[in-house]
């Protein structure tokens, strides 16, 4: 009895199939090619990344220091100098994009999400708001000028509306999204409980999407701060702090554009340093997009 | 509406109930769109009792249930002919606000469904809403007890309420529910998600809730009706006029329904013989 047993067991084994890793089957070495081609093609994809980075930091890394962050623009054959006007210039015009677009933006999303997501204006406004995320930039900035600019000229407000044009869909469709995360069964609890429509959407809808709306929030701000096209024709440039919205009003991009164009090396190496400042606060918005954008629950 | 067959025709055969009716629903007609989900069902919620409904699958018991509260008003294609009142009240009359109704009768949903907030939060969140003014610890804290989960969450009631099993996020749900003490609670198959031993605890919660409560309660587990059940009502599905519409077969107290059913398809479904 016990002898058949063992003969079994054994004939058993020998017929188990080998669970080891075959490296010449023809589906692995497929595999492997593959994996080894994408890795090829992601190491040359950001070979152009990290070398802008990389000139950036040796370039513009050099000159970055209080005063260039802080002095006002050189003339000329000036030496020193720097861009403070131009760095407040750019945070006060994406401040005032954000002032404008984020409540816009987040209130269109309500409406788009909750309200009435399968209404003719909702089907319009996703459809604008879509074909807007791939707008030339430069457009935003011939329409501020053509309802601000002609009248008021170029001013810092102007800049500020062209980006808030620029940052508008990215908000909307980021929060929309975010708000049809929430699920139905959430909601339902919600009007279960006794909520007003108000109440489901300012308790349970917009603070479970929050962290997607901050995501899109911050990532339309990140995309504004980098912009010149639109402030080209807006808020133009000048050589001084800002000291009232309604004057035209320097920025970091549109400094870059023209001390880039200069035959001066002072001016190229500021250049390179507000470049390397604008990479910076990009990142930095990034990086907040990321940390507020986590799930608190 | 001709030719009923006979045994759809005598449900009229309504239930009159012994005590008083908290809520007197009277569902001649329920549509989704074009669709005939639910018709001819009187379904009498009575006072300090538990209610279940029990019948196969799409039969129309969670619609019923729904219509008892006005959830089915989120559904922008339900419409109804009948009435249901709520102490002589019609709830779906004109100057009826639904937010009210669902204060004063509250839902505990088939799937859990917790908000993303802390348990403590999820828990709170009904009190806030009707603006408590007492002790909201001792508040929280009775409910989760008498929610059967309070010893698991006691060390954790700043823990996402997600971040609970399924189980627990159910009874996560009747605490929440039962914070705000509503006068009637409807659940819809609220242990679904539960291991026998959570169910147990549920059921125990249900039978000392109806102290106070009233309780209509939706299950697809027979022994269950039996336990916490004082009247059962068995919904069917017909599907003679060539649609599925479910209505009330029969409705009674809960061990005349078990042990000596009227109707022929009563008699058929508790002996399991189709489902
Ligand atoms: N939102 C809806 N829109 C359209 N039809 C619906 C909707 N909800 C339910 N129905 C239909 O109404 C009928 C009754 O559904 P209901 O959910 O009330 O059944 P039930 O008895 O609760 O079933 P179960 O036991 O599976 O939960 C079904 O035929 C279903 O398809
Ligand atoms: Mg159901």
């Amino acid at each position: 009895m016990s002898e058949i047993d063992l003969t079994l067991l054994a004939n058993k084994q020998t017929a188990l199939p080998s669970l080891h890793r075959q490296f010449l089957e023809p589906r692995a070495m497929k595999s492997g090619f593959l994996t080894a081609l994408t890795w090829t093609i992601a190491a040359l994809g950001s070979i152009p990344l990290f070398s802008v980075i990389y000139m950036l930091i040796i370039q513009g890394g050099a000159r970055l220091d209080f005063e260039a962050l802080t002095a006002l623009p050189p003339a000329g054959f000036e030496d020193g100098g720097g861009f403070g006007n131009a760095l407040v210039g750019t945070l006060v015009m994406v401040g005032i994009g954000g002032v404008i677009s984020i409540p816009v933006g987040i209130l269109a999303a309500v409406y788009l999400a909750v309200l009435g997501p399968h209404s003719k204006l909702a089907k319009t406004a996703r459809f604008v708001a879509k074909t807007l995320t791939g707008f030339p930039s430069i457009l935003a900035g011939v329409f501020t000028y053509a309802i601000l600019v002609i009248t008021f000229g170029y001013s810092a407000l102007a800049g500020g509306v062209s980006l808030a044009v620029l940052m508008l869909p990215t908000v909307v469709l980021a929060a929309e999204e975010a708000m049809r995360q929430v699920p139905q069964k959430m909601t339902d609890a919600a009007y279960g409980m006794g909520c007003t429509r108000t109440q489901v959407i300012l308790k349970v809808v917009l603070p479970t999407a929050l962290p997607g709306i901050l995501t899109g929030v911050m990532l339309a701000v990140a995309g504004a701060a980098g912009e010149s096209a639109p402030l080209l024709f807006t808020a133009l440039f000048s050589n001084y702090y800002i000291s009232e919205l309604m004057e035209p009003t320097a920025s970091l991009s549109i400094l870059i554009y023209n001390f880039s164009a200069m035959p001066f090396d002072n001016q190229i190496e500021l250049a390179w340093a507000a470049s390397l400042v604008l990479v910076l606060i990009v990142l930095v918005f990034n990086i907040l997009a990321r940390l507020l954008g986590r799930p608190k629950y | 509406m001709n030719a009923m067959p006979e045994a759809i025709a005598s449900d009229a055969a309504v239930f009159s109930p012994a005590g008083d009716v908290v809520i007197d629903c009277n569902l001649s007609k329920v549509f989704y769109g074009d669709f005939l989900a639910v018709r001819n069902s009187s379904v009498p919620i009575e006072k300090g009792k538990i209610t279940g409904f029990i019948g196969p699958s799409g039969c129309g018991k969670s619609t019923v249930l729904r219509s008892l509260n006005r959830m089915n008003d989120l559904i922008p294609i339900f419409r109804f002919e009948g009435h249901v009142k709520y102490h002589g009240q019609d709830i779906y009359g004109k100057k009826v606000d639904p937010v009210v109704v669902r204060r004063y009768i509250g839902m505990v949903f088939q799937q859990p469904n917790p908000f993303s907030m802390s348990i403590y939060d999820n828990v709170a969140f009904g009190l806030r809403l009707n603006r408590f003014k007492g002790d909201m610890d001792e508040r929280v804290q009775r409910a989760l007890e008498r929610a059967a989960i309070w010893k698991e969450v006691k060390d954790k009631l700043k823990n996402s309420g997600l971040s609970l099993s399924g189980g627990q996020q159910q009874r996560l749900c009747i605490a929440r529910a039962i914070a705000t003490e509503p006068d009637v609670l409807l659940m819809d198959e609220p242990c679904s998600a539960l291991d026998p031993i959570a169910t147990r605890q549920i059921e125990e919660l249900m039978l000392e809730l109806k102290e106070s409560y009233t309780v209509a309660l939706v299950t697809h587990n027979m022994q269950q009706a039996t336990r916490v059940a004082d009247t059962t009502a068995f919904f069917g599905v017909d599907i003679s006029q060539g649609g599925r519409t479910g209505y009330l077969v029969e409705m009674g107290v809960t061990r005349q329904i078990f042990e000596d059913p009227q109707e022929e398809l009563t008699k058929q479904y508790v002996a399991g013989e189709f489902s």
